[in-house]
């Protein structure tokens, strides 16, 4: 009786599963194969060579290190700027909620533009020196995902019951007792799960660090990439590779565990909720969010105004350069051209992607009563999670090395770019609609049922009002999210097809003051129609875009 | 006729319905009652289809339900906090199961404005339900399940989230438009005045098993065990081996009915309702007052009564206080006799 639609459901499922396993599992494990079994046999002799290389050792270090650093800085600024957009009222918090979230969307690529022309010798900030050094990475980590703690812990904070910390008050705890025994526990799993997914991002970052690193920093992922394309050492780079699989897969599924407990625990939130206004004791965390919007602004800010630098004065020639075809010899098309590519294959990938996250977010949202399916649901859920951890350098180059003969001879076929970024927004996608959907009190479902409508329209009635503004808010965010893609198409996009982060990192690859102001402008550019895309967004308020 | 045979349901680890048996004739309403956790929502579920059953068989107007999926058997329910879709008004709420069997505008709108008469709603097709009270949610929850036409109507608790008086009205209301509409209807409850006035029938549910059923006067006078007694209320227990002087205790009622043929009220199990013993200064029984609550309309006594022990009784609101000499009278109808 209940199978039928329980079938059909799980047909559905096949569809976004037979994606994955050509588009992501396929390309992975053909880069693995590569590496490791050379000659069509198991060859695992390189992987302690590899392992102990010196060059190997300094670069997982990096990568940990500059991981927890910066989820450590990222956790510590994000809260009290947490607690001061969810937990306070007053005039523009929304704007300032805007801001803060902002750079999470932004293109990695544009990012670490906007960090070099800060810190660079002659930017607002390069008396400081720091350019060259590692801190510009951690800067740039901090300010990439201070938007993933703030939405994320702010979220969960903003639904929590004053009543519980109040009744701590009258029992005689003082704010800091109330802090440490009732108001960090109800957030721990938020801030964990808050914190997983920062370092899962610093971790794997790659645009940033190939930006700002140079030669001197590199993380496994920017060192999969040096080691495929440059070195040609394919073993090299599978077995980063796999390690980083292991890694990732062992911090998603901690990640998951922390998910279902908040999921719980949103559930039994009281009402009494309401933002206070601010007051004197609040003036550390207000400075905290004034920092954080100093720190925000200050690198987009700049990022505009040395993009209106044309040699000693001001101007828009490099603006107009975008337009330019032939504008510089680095370049095949012009930037503008670029942007329509961008566009275009954002379009293609924003479909493509919310047709397989919708399908999916409704299969993962559904709780089998069996305990076997229940667990295959969540495998499900994990396994669409992937995406976001693995290298993208890794997925992008499975593509070329897999997806070459027939019946999937792809390599040259425009349609790998669009894929490859609907599989990187796949998982935010997922992340926006299902907690939506397991919201929904399955009883609405079976009210509709009892009343004589069948599986489907009863889905439809109980789940389709609450849905239609996240998937909107989903469009929007995985437009922006294929908008800034840069570490698989960087490999996929053809020479004479680029998207706007290929040219800005060809633009930034070469030397010379007008390539700079060039992909200044282009940053600028995809800033721009990234933060309208996400204004919107924001506008539509849901509240758990971002929120994992 | 709805007819449940042995129907078992089994969650991992517990049974939430064991071997539970059941008739309800069309055009009656059966109360199922139990406390919280018996099982008597999950019965109703797998009534409605959303919960599979283990084993035995449901069956309707001679038709085996096995298969049958929940939105063709014909079974509204209502459940016990409504589920009435936020995002639509009153009117669409009600009117929702006529959409579904492609009813014109003009036709339901008709139908609807019926309905909300029928349920005392006049005038509130446009609103939200969330801008609804709790009794007026229940009410178009109920007038939404009626609209569906349903063969049977199943209602899960629909009156336990309301405060009481609104209850005690509701539940006189609810009653009234079963039998005027002639539903049939299958409500489990754990609110025994709920269960009395709605139903015709009553089946006590415990542990996942029917402990008994029957008329529901029958059952509340002459409960079958001392689960079941204690259940409807009954709070004390008086074991035959036990020493008191029973000369007070009116005789076991007429055979037939629950104390059995022959019984005797120095031999068998007597249950005892609070309401059993009160004080009366003509009553034959003495005792010495221990503690007293008040209560809205009456005083709840202990009293340790010569030669039988400490014992519930009911005084008038104006009466003794602790340590007062007091006289009891025995009223027939809190006293039943158990056949063990």
């Amino acid at each position: 009786m209940r199978r039928a639609p329980g079938l059909a459901l799980g047909l559905a499922a096949l569809v976004p599963l037979a994606f994955l396993a050509v588009f992501f599992v396929l390309p992975v494990s053909g880069m693995l194969a590569r590496g490791l079994w050379p000659d069509g046999r198991l060859d695992l002799s390189g992987v302690p060579e590899v392992l102990g290389r010196a060059r190997t050792l300094r670069v997982l270090t990096f990568t940990l290190v500059s991981s927890l650093a910066g989820t450590v800085v990222t956790l510590l600024l994000g809260l009290p700027v947490a607690f001061v957009l969810y937990r306070l009222r007053f005039p523009s918090r929304g704007v300032l909620r805007a801001v803060v979230v902002m750079p999470f969307v932004l293109p990695t690529v544009v990012v670490g533009v906007m960090f070099r022309s800060l810190l660079a010798p002659g930017g607002p900030l390069g008396g400081l020196g720091l350019d060259g050094t590692w801190v510009p990475i951690l800067l740039a980590f901090v300010f990439f995902n201070l938007a993933v703690v703030v939405r994320t812990v702010g979220g969960l904070w903003e639904g929590l019951d004053r009543r519980a910390e109040e009744s701590a008050a009258t029992l005689g705890a003082s704010p800091w007792t109330v802090w440490r025994t009732v108001t960090l526990p109800a957030l721990a799993p938020g801030i964990i799960s808050a914190a997983t997914l920062v370092f899962l991002f610093c971790s794997t970052a790659f645009g940033v660090v190939l930006t700002l690193g140079g030669l001197r920093y590199g993380t496994v992922e920017t060192e999969i990439y040096l080691l495929t394309v440059q070195f040609l050492d394919l073993q090299g780079a599978a077995v980063l590779s796999l390690l980083q699989l292991l890694a990732v897969v062992a911090m998603l599924a901690l990640a998951a565990r922390t998910r279902t407990r908040r999921e719980q625990t949103l559930r039994r939130v009281g009402a009494l909720a309401a933002a206070r206004r601010p007051r004197r004791g609040d003036i550390p965390a207000l400075a905290a969010t004034a920092l954080a919007v100093a720190f925000v602004l200050l690198p987009v800010g700049t990022l505009v105004v040395r993009s209106l630098r044309v040699g000693p004065g001001w101007g828009l020639e490099h603006y107009r350069a975008l337009t330019d075809p032939d504008a510089t010899a680095a370049l095949r098309v012009s930037v503008t051209e670029a942007m329509a590519n961008s566009l275009r294959t954002a379009v293609d990938a924003t479909v493509l992607g919310m047709l397989l996250g919708l399908i999916v977010a409704v299969v993962v949202s559904r709780r089998p009563r069996s305990p076997r399916w229940a667990r295959t649901v969540s495998v499900l859920d994990g396994a669409f999670m992937l995406p976001l951890g693995i290298s993208a350098v890794t997925v992008g180059f499975g593509f070329l090395i897999t997806l070459d003969r027939p019946p999937l001879d792809l390599r040259t076929s425009p349609v790998l770019v669009p894929i490859a970024q609907a599989m990187v927004a796949l998982p935010l996608v997922v992340r926006t609609l299902a907690p939506v959907l397991r919201s929904v009190d399955p009883r609405q479902r079976e009210a509709a049922a009892t009343l004589g409508a069948g599986p489907w329209r009863a889905a439809w009635t109980a789940e389709a009002p609450v849905l239609a503004r996240p998937v909107l808010a989903a469009t929007g965010f995985a437009f922006a999210v294929s908008l800034g893609e840069f570490g698989a198409t960087s490999f996929l996009a053809r020479p004479d097809r680029p998207t706007v982060p290929v040219v800005i990192y060809q633009l930034i690859s070469r030397p010379g003051a007008d390539h700079l102001g060039m992909a200044l402008a282009a940053s600028v550019l995809l800033a721009l129609v990234t933060v309208v895309v996400m204004g919107v967004v924001e506008r539509l308020r849901v509240g758990s875009v971002g929120a994992f | 006729m709805l007819e449940l045979d042995d129907v078992t349901v089994t969650f991992p680890g517990a049974t939430a319905v064991d071997r539970v048996g059941l008739r309800v004739e069309e055009g009656s309403v059966l109360a199922v009652l139990g406390p919280s956790g018996c099982g008597k929502s999950t019965l109703l579920r797998s009534v409605a289809g959303l919960e599979p059953i283990s084993s035995g068989s449901i069956r309707w107007r001679g038709r085996d339900l096995a298969g049958v999926p929940t939105h063709e058997r014909g079974f509204a329910l209502m459940f016990q906090d409504g589920q009435l879709f936020a995002q639509a008004s009153v009117a669409d709420n009600i009117g929702y199961p006529l959409r579904l069997r492609g009813q014109g505008r003009r036709q339901r709108a008709g139908r609807v404005a019926e309905l909300l008469e029928l349920v005392g709603l006049g005038g509130y097709a446009d609103r939200r339900p969330a801008t609804l009270s709790g009794g007026e949610q229940q009410r178009v929850a109920l007038a939404r399940s009626l609209a569906a036409d349903p063969a049977l109507l199943l209602l899960d608790e629909p009156l336990s989230s309301l405060d009481r008086s609104l209850r005690d009205r509701l539940a006189g209301d609810l009653r009234e438009i079963l039998t005027t509409t002639g539903t049939t209807a299958l409500l489990v409850t754990h609110d025994h005045d709920e269960a009395f006035t709605v139903a015709d029938r009553m089946a006590v549910m415990l542990d996942g098993r029917i402990a008994q059923e029957g008329d529901a006067v029958e059952v509340w006078r002459q409960p079958v065990s001392r689960e079941v007694a204690s259940f409807v209320g009954y709070d004390t227990i008086l074991e035959p081996t036990s020493t008191e002087r029973r000369s007070w205790l009116p005789p076991a009622s007429p055979a037939g009915a629950g104390g059995g043929p022959g019984a005797d009220p120095a031999s068998s199990v007597v249950a005892l309702r609070r309401s059993a013993l009160r004080v009366d200064p003509e009553g034959e029984l003495r005792g010495v007052v221990r503690r007293v609550v008040t209560v809205s309309d009456a005083l709840h006594l202990e009293v340790d009564v010569e030669g039988v022990g400490r014992m519930p009784a009911l005084a008038a609101d104006r009466g003794p206080e602790v340590g007062d000499d007091v006289r009891l009278t025995v009223d027939p109808r809190g006293v039943a006799h158990l056949p063990e």
